[in-house]
């Protein structure tokens, strides 16, 4: 079997970079459905929304982060994911998704219209993570 | 004249000074190098954020589907600034010296007849431009009990200042903060928020753009893209802010604890001076007394 070409692809959040790497394919959860990501792909921006985003390495080894909503960028040569916040999946843990979910009930008190909408939105895709994420 | 006992406590209580602002001087120098690494740690994100939105700012254009918070209202008569300072003080002119700068900047927009508001980010500012700007004076923020400067301290106010935008509280946003330049120079900035200023695009991804898909589309993504930036640039002011605050009380504590060092030496001096003088007294009586007999 041939290897797939690698790319650069890095993930920072704004506290930290936390991987930049030779990688052959990245699922990133794209706010128009999930996507994945080889060498070569065509140069896109998208948005991204709250899920998992799953990391093969050159050497072969499989990582996966929780982000909360965030950008990506991607070139034929590389992919850079500007997440609002990320963490490695094994650090993620229920208490810290139940307090996104809280502070996202409080802003949804008094919001209207679209605003509200996107909150509940959002509120949803944080708990569908939580069920990926952590098993019951 | 004091006396040998009050020279004495004199010195005792330089010397207990001395230790503190040593003690103190040590705990900033370790803080600011965390600082400086947290500082670090978020440049690449302001980075590329910053690329990627030359690029896309580029692609939508002048046009009217760009955002309002990057066109602007269209007017300059209400200006918000938001000065960032620390929380403490002891840390030399490094608070002083941004609400002057904010001073000055509000004087010279009242003089032209312009409205300012004013959000305060730290406590030391709010103490500082309470005393002529009360009326000003909107809203503060209190990052007192923060240990560490997380991103979503940040995001908080960018949404606090974003939905006073919507609602049409001011024009044009300021951010005050001080720019980290060495560990004795911290220089006070201003930098517009908004209307959102993109930055140069390099002739590299004047290229690129041209080809980009964009997932939504180009509008949707900047309109989802500049509130993040602003959020991130108030972060990355904060973040200098800290170690700018940082560098700034260590070298503060360092004159003072050179300083004491300076007036222990000169205390022991006298005493030691007066205590001679003593013991020289005491002698000439006894000789003068034993030659009366």
């Amino acid at each position: 079997m041939v290897m797939a070409d690698s790319f650069n692809f890095e993930l920072v959040s704004p506290e930290r970079l936390l991987l930049s790497e030779k990688v052959t394919e990245v699922v990133i959860p794209a706010t128009e459905g999930e996507m994945t990501v080889m060498a070569h792909h065509a140069p896109t921006m998208t948005t991204v929304k709250p899920g998992v985003v799953t990391v093969k390495t050159a050497g072969g080894k499989t990582e996966r982060f929780a982000v909360f909503g965030g950008f990506a960028d991607i070139l034929p040569d590389g992919c850079t994911l500007l997440a609002e916040s990320a963490v490695h999946v094994d650090e993620l843990d229920r208490t810290i998704l139940e307090n996104r979910i809280d502070a996202a009930r409080a802003e949804l008190e008094g919001a209207v219209d679209e605003k509200k909408t996107r909150i509940e939105q959002f509120i949803a895709e944080l708990t569908k993570l939580g069920e990926i994420v952590i098993p019951a | 004249m004091p006396s040998l006992k009050d020279l004495k406590n004199r010195i005792a209580s330089v010397k207990a000074t001395q230790k503190i602002t040593k003690a103190m001087k040590m705990v900033a120098a370790a803080k600011l190098r965390r600082a400086q690494e947290a500082a670090e740690a978020a440049r690449p994100y302001s980075q590329r954020m910053a690329a990627v939105l030359a690029n896309i700012a580029q692609a939508v254009g002048a046009d009217d589907a760009a955002p309002r918070l990057m066109t602007g209202t269209g007017r300059d008569d209400t200006h918000l600034l938001i000065v960032c300072t620390a929380e403490r003080g002891l840390c030399g002119g490094f608070n002083s010296q941004i609400a002057r700068f904010a001073r000055d900047h509000v004087r010279k927009l009242l003089a032209q007849g312009k409205t300012v508001k004013i959000i305060c980010v730290g406590k030391k500012g709010f103490d500082i431009l309470r005393r002529e700007f009360a009326s000003l004076i909107i809203d503060r923020v209190d990052l007192r009990e923060v240990k560490k400067i997380g991103f979503e301290n940040a995001d908080r106010i960018g949404h606090k200042v974003i939905e006073l935008f919507e609602n049409g509280e001011f024009d044009v946003c300021t951010l005050f903060y001080s720019e980290f330049k060495s560990v004795i120079s911290q220089i006070p900035t201003a930098q517009q928020l908004i209307p959102a200023t993109a930055g140069e695009v390099s002739a590299e991804a004047e290229t690129a753009s041209a080809i980009y898909e964009y997932e939504p589309d180009a509008a949707a993504i900047l309109s989802d893209l500049i509130p993040r930036n602003i959020s991130v640039q108030i972060f990355r002011a904060l973040l200098e802010n800290v170690a700018g605050e940082m560098g700034a009380k260590m070298s503060a504590m360092d004159n003072a604890t050179r300083n004491a060092g300076e007036m222990i030496n000169k205390l022991t001096l006298n005493y030691n001076r007066q205590r001679q003088a003593q013991i020289t007294k005491e002698l000439i009586e006894i000789i003068s007394g034993a030659e009366a007999l």
